[in-house]
């Protein structure tokens, strides 16, 4: 028979949260990016068919990085949820606000809850407005909390470099295609070394409010990828903002699709 | 121990079950008193047709590349007119269209939750049913309805898209039972729908082009009033035309209502030098 040990909540609820964190950190970054007609989102997955951006109503959409089955759990529970306001109030009645409550309820419970785990999730759960002042971006962590965030916004493995990339390179009024390259570029610089992400590789979708539809959600195909990141060559935003990391280039690889841009402004300092 | 449900704050905790992606099965499960029509089948008597609103005449037609669906915008209530704009055609999705004949609260409610359903599936399982799936799964909302039909609260749905493994428009027609017979050409549904479907015997051919396509199916709802009197005919005083929607490659789009009136216009002008609308030759 053994005696359980005392630990105290602040070490219990340390280690939770070390726990998560770690299962977090593990996995690929996403980044979203809001640009003159909407929110873009951009995340660097391997697997074409295991989404970590969905729809989950007309106007907002779901992104994930951790867990896939625990992620997807709660986005089938999202949609669900929405679906449901939908149908039984109307349609304008389901808010990004709501359902991020709902997520921040939920993951708070699991994570202080005794008896399971923490989930391994971090999430953003975005709605598009009429205008980019109306658009609502809200960040959802493991243990539960709410951040609102503006512009930009980070999750997912090292997003300090990514952060900062953004950072020294987002500029306001960005069109799609700039704003698809300039996550795809961000989340190149994760190492110490930045990479070239092909257009295979990256899984993008938008919330674009110039629609003409009531559900304003788009995948982008990987033509549409590869094309944004191929647009880059003049370059108005990133190039004329002061680059602040000195990043050791790949350079010879001209063919390659986001070297040029990434490239250019790099050796412009 | 392990079978009690967690303390869920937020989701409860049948959303965060593995289950099927149908909306429908899920609402009966946790919401069954919002399915359309729940307390009806719980009536001792039916209803008469002068306690509620009733939907009349809707039409389809194909042609290359698409699908036309019109419908009138009367509702009656007995021999009373109860709305002169109702509308009745209704995008499912993306790509098809559903519109409604008999019991207009149930059949607007089912349509709703026939679209949810189709959204709900798609968002679940990131991809869009076929065709035939979208009209099957018609069939058995239907089917759970049929209690409401004995009791005289029928709702008689026609649903069209396009097929995109076909590349063509497609028809599908259903009874109260919830059968479903792919209707090929053209169809109508409701009251007027014999003097609808009789007009469109003389005027559709295959080529016809949408906006030839558009026309024929407003003179077939023009002749369904001509002989139907629960069926809306043009309102040229109120400017109240047909809603009519096209479906193609690009999607559902609902016409202007602008076009409308223009081929309205056309119409009734040449019904003015021959009232029983344009002739077919004898051979």
């Amino acid at each position: 028979m053994s005696i359980p040990f005392y630990v105290s909540p602040e070490q219990l609820m340390k280690d939770r949260a070390d726990f998560a964190r770690k299962g977090i950190a593990r996995g690929r970054g996403l980044v979203v990016v809001q640009y003159a007609d909407g929110i873009a989102f951009v995340s660097e997955n391997l697997h074409r068919t295991l989404h970590k951006i969905s729809e989950l109503y007309d106007r907002i959409a779901f992104a994930a990085v951790g867990r896939y089955n625990e992620y997807e759990n709660l986005r089938i529970a999202g949609v669900r949820l929405a679906d449901m306001r939908g149908y039984s109030y109307d349609r304008r009645d389901v808010t990004g606000r709501g359902l991020a409550n709902a997520y921040a309820q939920t993951l708070g419970t699991i994570f202080s809850s005794g008896a399971e785990k923490p989930y391994e999730v971090e999430i953003f759960v975005a709605e598009v407005g009429d205008a980019t002042g109306d658009d609502q971006i809200y960040r959802l962590t493991y243990q539960g909390s709410v951040a609102d965030e503006h512009n930009y916004a980070v999750m997912g493995g090292s997003t300090e470099r990514v952060e900062a990339y953004l950072n020294d390179h987002y500029g306001e009024g960005l069109d799609l295609d700039a704003a698809v390259r300039l996550g795809v570029i961000a989340l190149g610089h994760d190492t110490e070394v930045s990479r070239t992400i092909p257009a295979e590789e990256v899984e993008a979708a938008v919330l674009d409010r110039s629609r003409n539809q009531q559900r304003k959600f788009r995948r982008l195909s990987v033509a549409a990828v590869q094309r944004a990141l191929d647009s880059g060559e003049p370059e108005p935003d990133t190039g004329s903002s002061t680059p602040s990391e000195p990043t050791p280039e790949s350079s010879p690889e001209s063919g390659e699709s986001d070297d040029g841009t990434g490239s250019g402004d790099d050796t412009s300092e | 121990m392990t079978q009690q449900p967690p303390p869920w704050g937020g989701l409860p905790h049948a959303y965060m079950t593995p289950g099927s992606s149908s909306f429908a099965q899920f609402l009966t499960g946790q919401a069954p008193e919002l399915l359309p029509g729940h307390h009806v089948g719980t009536l001792t008597s039916g209803v008469t047709a002068d306690q509620m609103r009733h939907a009349t005449t809707v039409v389809a037609t194909t042609y290359p590349g698409g699908v036309v669906m019109a419908g009138d915008r009367r509702a009656t209530m007995g021999n009373v007119i109860a709305q002169r704009d109702i509308e009745k055609v209704f995008p499912a999705d993306e790509y098809s269209a559903v519109a409604m004949a008999g019991a207009a609260g149930l059949g607007v409610e089912m349509i709703r939750l026939f679209q949810t359903e189709l959204e709900h599936y798609e968002k679940i399982e990131g991809s869009t049913l076929s065709l035939d799936g979208k009209a099957n799964r018609l069939a058995s909302l239907l089917r759970s309805n049929l209690a409401m039909a004995m009791q005289g609260l029928a709702v008689v749905p026609l649903f069209a898209g396009f097929d995109p493994d076909t590349a063509e428009g497609r028809i599908f027609s259903y009874d109260v039972t919830g059968g479903r017979y792919e209707e090929h050409a053209f169809y109508a549904v409701g009251s007027g729908s014999v003097f609808a479907r009789g007009a469109l015997k003389k005027l559709y051919r295959d080529d016809l082009s949408e906006t030839e396509c558009v026309t024929a199916t407003i003179q077939a709802l023009y002749d369904a009033a001509d002989d139907d009197s629960a069926t809306g005919g043009l309102d040229l005083t109120r400017r109240i035309f047909p809603v009519v929607a096209v479906v193609t490659a690009d999607g559902y789009r609902r016409l202007p209502d602008a076009d409308i009136s223009e081929i309205a216009d056309q119409v009734v002008s040449a019904r003015m030098e021959r009232p029983d609308g344009p002739a077919a030759p004898l051979t």
